[in-house]
């Protein structure tokens, strides 16, 4: 038996050249030693533009990942309504029964799990090699890969937020008005970004996905029974009070359950009773939007030293 | 005109293990430089800090006369990496991934398009540009792991052990694509442990050994300077330990034998260092026919890069990687592997 072994036939010698590409490199190199473009230059744009378009193609092409984020807030709000349903009214504060109670709870537990998560994929990406594509590329700054996580999760949270909003409404919680949901949105971006820069912090510091894992689970139910969430600060053991009013969840909690309950809600409308005095709405809105700027603080030095 | 890279006493430990003692290179522009060692030797640490992956504890490196380290942005832009292990993204098509890809170089649309257009035909990847990666076999990852790489069409391409677990036809079509690539003017930097691959590929060579290069020129100057051709012979098939001794007695006193090496773990064959002259074979055959022993199998050839390495180092690469495999920190270098400084 004989076999002839064919090389394959040779690439096309004159497609490995192109001049127009070469141009453009010489156009780059030319303007090489300036400065690195920044964070609102057009090349950070198209960087985190493309990264969060292999995001959203995930996405459509996993589809399970967001009927499971719409559908896991949907059970909480159905069961954990179903299992409160008889508690006598007016043990939950104004509201008129626990369905319209949790709403908040769940709106924000939701987005703050899905923020939780979002170092997940980067971790997978660092443990794949992927990320080493990024990392050896010509980015204008590699801020764009946690740009890219905080669109994508941010988007995700936005339409999980419009799914239980909108159940809520169909089980007679009602709606707050336009500019309610405009603060409700808000709250939630705001939670998002500051959970989503300590997610990806983890994602960069600890050694696998199963760290990365263990430190969701820990984190995730503690911090939600320990928050308004469930059920109202009066109604918790006086410790638990205070662990739960010094939890940034709350303080995304009650703002969005005060505007549901109230038309007349301003900034100055007290939404907590905490330990320490009363929480405003407005107090409450800058806690969080503190507690986003630290987390993106804390995270700023760790992010520089790993990947930029 | 500058070198394409210039490395300059580069060292870089992780943790307890000094990974790069002393690595010093100078590849000229258009060569295929191969990077020859065993596994651990140092070679993937190496071009991590090349393609700005690591961060080197001491040393200079520069590409195109740029240094990577104190304006890794611009040397990034000249350098193209392969990695090892394929890295793609399972669900995006070839094409999505090449547009990810001409994105993070900041291509803009038109070049991209085109260039993308192009790189799917130079690898023949037309029929699977828009399947999922999932479902490419390992050849057909390698191709778009090339055609990734090469998109941005860098001045010098670093693969890092480019044929490994990769099936003959491929690796062959590989080797072609790289002359290809070569003959189109662009440098190359290619690690292996495999011999034939830096013997048929590269330019220039040079051997590393525990984190130091130990030497470097062309193939056929370092087979030079080992000296002298091989003969490898058995006996039999597998030759009884007396007459191996007995005949390895025999050879040593032929004057054109420089040394013999009993191979008991190729069933006692013997490997002969003999003065490179046209008659060396006849030599030996006669000399065990005149002792009445049977030849089954002789063969001569030029001393390999292996020779080279047995020489610098007094160990074969085999049995180099045996050892190193016991050395490693490995948990230690998949932890630096996947941090990003």
């Amino acid at each position: 038996m004989s076999t002839t072994i064919t090389p394959p036939t040779p690439p096309k010698s004159t497609a490995i050249e192109n001049a127009e590409l070469r141009d453009w490199k010489a156009a780059i190199a030319a303007d090489a030693q300036t400065p690195p473009p920044g964070l609102f230059s057009s090349a950070f744009l198209q960087e985190t533009a493309a990264m969060t378009r292999r995001l959203f193609i995930q996405l459509q092409r996993r589809p399970t990942t967001l009927a499971a984020g719409v559908i896991q807030p949907v059970m909480w709000l159905l069961l954990f309504g179903a299992l409160f349903q008889n508690v006598p009214q007016g043990l939950f504060g104004d509201s008129q029964n626990y369905g319209q109670f949790l709403g908040a709870g769940i709106i924000v537990f939701t987005a703050f799990g899905g923020a939780l998560n979002a170092g997940l994929p980067v971790m997978f990406d660092r443990e794949f090699g992927f990320l080493n594509r990024f990392l050896v590329a010509p980015l204008a700054s590699r801020y764009s890969i946690v740009m890219a996580s905080a669109i994508f999760i941010a988007a995700m949270s936005l339409v999980q937020t419009a799914a239980i909003v909108g159940l809520s409404a169909f089980l007679g919680a009602g709606l707050p008005d336009v500019l309610g949901l405009g603060l409700l949105v808000l709250i939630v971006l705001t939670l998002v970004l500051g959970v989503t820069a300590l997610s990806l912090g983890l994602a960069f510091s600890l050694p696998g996905h199963i760290e990365l894992i263990a430190v969701i689970f820990v984190t995730n139910l503690p911090l939600l029974f320990a928050s308004t969430a469930l059920v109202p600060l009066a109604f918790m053991p006086p410790w638990l009070q205070v662990v739960a009013s010094l939890n940034p969840l709350s303080y995304a909690i009650e703002p969005i359950r005060y505007v549901y309950l109230h038309g007349d809600w301003g900034l100055g409308s007290v939404v907590m009773q905490a330990p320490f005095g009363a929480v405003t709405l407005g107090g409450a809105i800058a806690v969080l939007i503190g507690f986003c700027g630290l987390s993106l603080a804390l995270v700023h030095p760790l992010l520089r030293r790993r990947i930029a | 005109m500058s070198a394409a890279v210039l490395i300059e006493g580069l060292k870089k430990r992780y943790g307890a293990v000094e990974a790069v003692k002393s690595v010093s290179l100078t590849i000229q522009p258009g060569e295929i430089f191969g990077l020859l060692g065993p596994n651990g030797a140092g070679k993937t640490t190496t071009i991590r800090c090349l393609c700005t992956l690591s961060t080197p504890d001491a040393g200079k490196i520069e590409v195109n006369g740029i240094s990577v380290i104190d304006n890794p942005r611009v040397a990034r832009q000249s350098l193209g990496y392969i990695a090892q292990e394929v890295a793609l993204d399972k669900v995006l098509t070839g094409r999505e991934l090449l547009q990810l890809q001409a994105a993070l170089y900041h291509m803009p649309v038109r070049v991209a398009r085109d260039r993308i257009a192009q790189m799917i035909d130079l690898l023949e990847l037309t029929d699977w540009a828009d399947q999922k990666t999932g479902t490419y076999s390992g050849g057909l990852k390698k191709r778009l792991d090339l055609a990734l790489g090469l998109l941005h069409q860098p001045d010098v391409l670093v693969l890092d052990e480019p044929t490994v677990g990769l099936d003959i036809e491929t690796r062959t079509a590989v080797w072609q694509f790289l002359r290809q690539l070569q003959a189109a003017g662009t440098t190359i930097l290619i690690t292996s442990h495999y011999l034939e691959e830096v013997d048929a590929l590269a330019d220039r060579v040079a051997i590393i050994d525990q984190g130091e290069v130990i030497a470097t020129g062309t193939p056929s100057e370092l087979k030079d300077k080992v000296g002298g051709d091989r003969i490898t012979l058995r006996i039999r098939e597998f030759t009884p330990d007396a007459e191996a001794d007995q005949a390895r007695a025999l050879l040593t006193q032929l004057p054109c034998v420089q040394e013999v090496i009993v191979n008991s773990a190729q069933g006692n064959s013997l490997n002969l260092v003999v003065e490179p002259q046209a008659d060396a074979l006849m030599t030996v055959q006669q000399a065990l026919k005149e002792a009445g022993l049977p030849t089954f199998g002789i063969a001569q050839s030029r001393p390999s890069l292996d020779d080279v390495y047995l020489a610098a180092t007094g160990r074969t690469l085999l049995d180099a990687e045996i050892a190193a495999a016991g050395n490693r920190d490995l948990k230690a270098e998949r932890k630096q592997a996947m941090k990003g400084a």
